[in-house]
């Protein structure tokens, strides 16, 4: 670099010492952020895409579409309000003897028949006789095989199921359907199940919380009180159910609290109540939130208790020497301090409990199930994993909202767990 | 079977081509293999070292315990082949499922109930297997789709997915010592809280409970689905439930009713059958069944879609050998399910623990049982199964 200006400073050998300098720093930051890779990698793949991928199930509906292409294609320009072609007769006829011979008929059956009960016995019926019929008229064929094709309920449904997303599953999380005209309705009352669900959900959580808050902010304040030998010794008594296996602290919460558990034995052997009028303390909503706030503990105190360490008793004091009353020093002064720790704690805690599943399904009987155990159910049992989908997405939506809105009252940043 | 020590050799025997053939083809396709197909290839060479272990999937406890003794330890002992038993048939459908979807199957045999069985068939996630050509014939040559009882067969009952092994009943027991003077004997008497007073345990599933309760408000046990599949017929149930709503806890595992009876917490329960049994023969409960309005269905085995050639083999290989005349006979020895071919019937004898206890009066489908039992009609429960199942949660929380 024979054409270096004078201002410029240059190293030995002639580079530029600006350019080199910031080659490294590029090299340095390019280092860090490499180190970071496997991290944003993990997220990626283990939160981001599974999140996605729930989305993607609660509103994907490719059954018909794949497995009836014929029909969709036929039913693309017909309207509910005018006859069904012979073209889309045919159409079902052909679909159907494919899915026999390939075995995929059922898929089409299951998935009419999470929307239209009885469409499992139609499509499979229809999908064994159609196979021996070789020509038309497929109408008359058809309806030959079910009078359920002459009818415009399940032209509707194979229309409506003929879109590639949908919102079926939604609907269904929101207790409400598509009628016989094809508008959507609420659910009669005996069939609502979800809403009612997730408003218990709520308010359960809600309890929960608010126990957590009048058990742990005592304590806590209690502990940042304590010389540090004993507030260590009681922060492991905090800390140790907290290490224990939350089966095994679910259970033994049935061994205390059912019927012939060890309260009742002994609310029966001092005689305050008779044999007979066994208190009824587990598979109920007491129960579980009786289980829950025991679990729970912990997420609460531990941010409370880091909160209140750091307030410096002198504000209480400085207060008490200006004349106020110790209740409405601590009141005015103690309280607004913590309320970064009971923020944190409460949010911890609720976003928590309503993502709870074994605690509910072990000691909640039917009246303290939480809207997982649906979720769970429909993945296990019913196997409709786009409604579980749905109630999932709907359930993330709403600890995201609790969020935000916590966000907006507190502040996150003002949040320190340790 | 030649050579037992060598279990490659068993299952080349069994897809009739000899170890030269086998090698040779090897040979021919070794020079286009693509690097796509190198990845399959790792799999099928890592299963082909353990394709002499079968992974069983069934229900645990005192019936699965039956098929290990029944099926699993002769089969062993004839072959060399042995076995990893799973407890996930309750939820084998959706595992079964989810393991199509990630295109990784590893069972080779599903214990499930007909119903489920036959909706994985229509799914075309089961293996298709033709009754007449795969299974055994009776010992004196009946054809098995002869042999196995009337619709206890999957698909047309000429090629299907399903296989039965048994029947068995879930029916209502009861505490002898809770009823001193008179004894429960009808599914009536269940709903009677007055001269029956006691806690119920009931299912916690609709399916057995909506029956019930239609059946003791009068329907006649032939016409219970047909009132059961319309809006009022379900209205009717409920409304019958809720006359015992406030008397019934409800359990969800096999083994909680004998013990929930056992222990005083209910007196009468909806169970199967055959744990009732257990809990009478083996612990000497005092328990008793009432044998009226019992609900039975079959359960059997199916196997899984799209298994690899080998596995597939010796998969069938132990269904066949599995619900033979003998074995499924043998299994009667141990639980009291009773057996789906006709020709194993006359083959039953007595209890394992106690050589003096006949089985037979104890099996749903005794002429005395058969002609009191409702049989569960899968079909309607596919149908209308998970709309039901909806209501009924609503309904157990209301």
């Amino acid at each position: 670099m024979a054409a270096t200006s004078p201002e410029t400073l240059t190293l030995e050998g002639g580079a530029d010492l600006k350019r080199a300098l910031r080659r490294t720093e590029r090299r340095r930051r390019l280092g860090a952020f490499s180190l970071t890779v496997p991290l944003l990698l993990f997220v990626l793949v283990f939160f981001f895409l599974p999140l996605f991928k729930m989305f993607w199930l609660s509103i994907a509906n490719p059954t018909i579409p794949e497995y009836m292409p014929h029909t969709v294609q036929a039913l693309r320009d017909w309207s509910p309000s005018t006859p069904v072609p012979e073209a889309a007769y045919k159409a079902v006829a052909e679909d159907l003897k494919h899915a026999r011979a390939d075995h995929t008929f059922g898929r089409i059956a299951k998935r009419l028949n999470e929307e239209q009960p009885g469409s499992f016995t139609l499509i499979n019926k229809t999908a064994m006789r159609i196979s021996r019929v070789d020509h038309g008229p497929w109408k008359a064929a058809l309806i030959k095989i079910d009078k359920a094709w002459g009818e415009k309920p399940i032209w509707r449904l194979l229309k409506r199921q003929s879109a590639p997303f949908t919102a079926d599953f939604y609907l269904a999380s929101l207790d409400m359907k598509y009628n016989q005209q094809g508008q959507i309705v609420q659910k009669p009352v005996y069939d609502r199940v979800y809403v009612p669900l997730f408003i218990r959900t709520f308010w359960m959580s809600a309890v929960i919380t608010l126990l957590t808050v009048l058990l742990g902010y005592p304590l806590a304040y209690w502990l940042t009180a304590l010389p540090d030998r004993t507030s260590n010794l009681l922060m492991i008594c905090v800390l140790l159910p907290f290490w224990t296996s939350l089966l095994v602290r679910t259970t033994s919460w049935i061994v205390l609290l059912q019927g012939h558990g060890v309260i009742n034995n002994v609310l029966v052997w001092a005689h305050i109540i008779g044999d007979q009028h066994r208190l009824k303390l587990i598979y109920n909503q007491f129960g579980t939130i009786v289980a829950m706030t025991q679990v729970l503990l912990p997420f609460m105190i531990l941010p409370l208790y880091s909160v209140m360490r750091g307030i410096s008793p002198s504000y209480l004091r400085a207060g008490i020497s200006l004349g106020a009353h110790p209740a409405r020093a601590f009141w005015k002064i103690y309280m607004p301090l913590t309320l970064p720790g009971i923020g944190a704690g409460g949010l911890l805690v609720f976003i928590l409990s309503i993502g709870y599943y074994i605690t509910p399904e072990l000691v909640g009987g039917q009246s303290g199930q939480f809207i997982s155990n649906m979720i769970v159910y429909n993945v296990q049992q019913s196997l409709n994993w786009g409604l579980a989908a749905a109630l999932g997405t709907l359930l993330t939506g709403a600890a995201l909202v609790f969020y935000l809105i916590y966000n907006r009252l507190v502040g996150a940043g003002k949040v320190s767990l340790g | 079977m030649k050579r037992k020590d060598n279990d490659s050799d068993i299952i080349i025997d069994e897809l009739g081509i000899s170890r030269r053939d086998f090698l040779a083809l090897g040979a021919k396709t070794a020079g286009v293999i693509s690097l796509s197909s190198l990845g399959a290839l790792w799999t099928r060479a890592a299963f082909a070292s353990s394709v002499n272990t079968l992974n069983v999937v069934s229900w645990g406890g005192a019936y699965q315990f039956s098929q290990v003794m029944a099926y699993q330890k002769p089969f062993t002992k004839m072959t060399g082949v042995t076995f990893n038993n799973i407890e996930k048939a309750a939820s084998g459908p959706a595992l079964l499922t989810a393991q199509e979807q990630t295109g990784n199957v590893s069972w080779d045999l599903l214990d499930i109930l007909q119903a489920p069985a036959s909706r994985l068939y229509s799914q075309g996630l089961v293996h298709e297997i033709n009754y007449d050509k795969d299974l055994p014939p009776a010992p004196d040559g009946t054809p098995a789709t002869e042999d196995f009882v009337k619709g206890s067969l999957g698909g047309d009952g000429k090629t299907g997915g399903f296989v039965p092994e048994i029947a068995y009943d879930t029916l209502l027991s009861y505490n002898k010592t809770a009823f001193k003077d008179k004894a429960p004997q009808s599914i009536k008497d269940v709903f009677d809280l007055e001269n029956f007073p006691g806690t119920r345990a009931l299912q916690k599933i609709p399916a057995g409970n909506l029956e019930w309760a239609l059946y003791a408000d009068g329907v006649p046990r032939d016409k219970i689905y047909e009132v059961l599949a319309t809006p009022a017929g379900v209205d009717r149930a409920f409304k019958k439930l809720d006359t015992i709503k406030q008397d019934c806890i409800w359990w969800t595992q096999g083994a909680q009713p004998p013990q929930m009876l056992a222990s005083g917490q209910a007196v009468i329960a909806s169970a199967y059958n055959g744990r009732i049994f257990n809990a009478i023969a083996a612990d000497h409960q005092p328990l008793d069944f009432i044998w009226d309005g019992a609900l039975y269905e079959w359960d059997g085995w199916v196997i899984p879609a799209g298994l690899p050639k080998d596995r597939l083999a010796l998969a069938m290989k132990f269904l066949a050998f599995s619900t033979s005349t003998k074995q499924l006979a043998a299994q009667a020895k141990y639980i009291a399910y009773a057996p789906a071919r006709k020709s194993s019937i006359p083959l039953i004898g007595t209890y394992y623990k106690n050589p003096k206890l006949e089985m037979m009066p104890f099996m749903p489908t005794t002429p005395e049982h058969l002609a009191v039992a409702i049989h569960k009609n899968a079909s309607f429960w596919s149908n209308y199964g998970p709309q039901l199942k909806q209501r009924f949660s609503a309904w157990l929380s209301s």
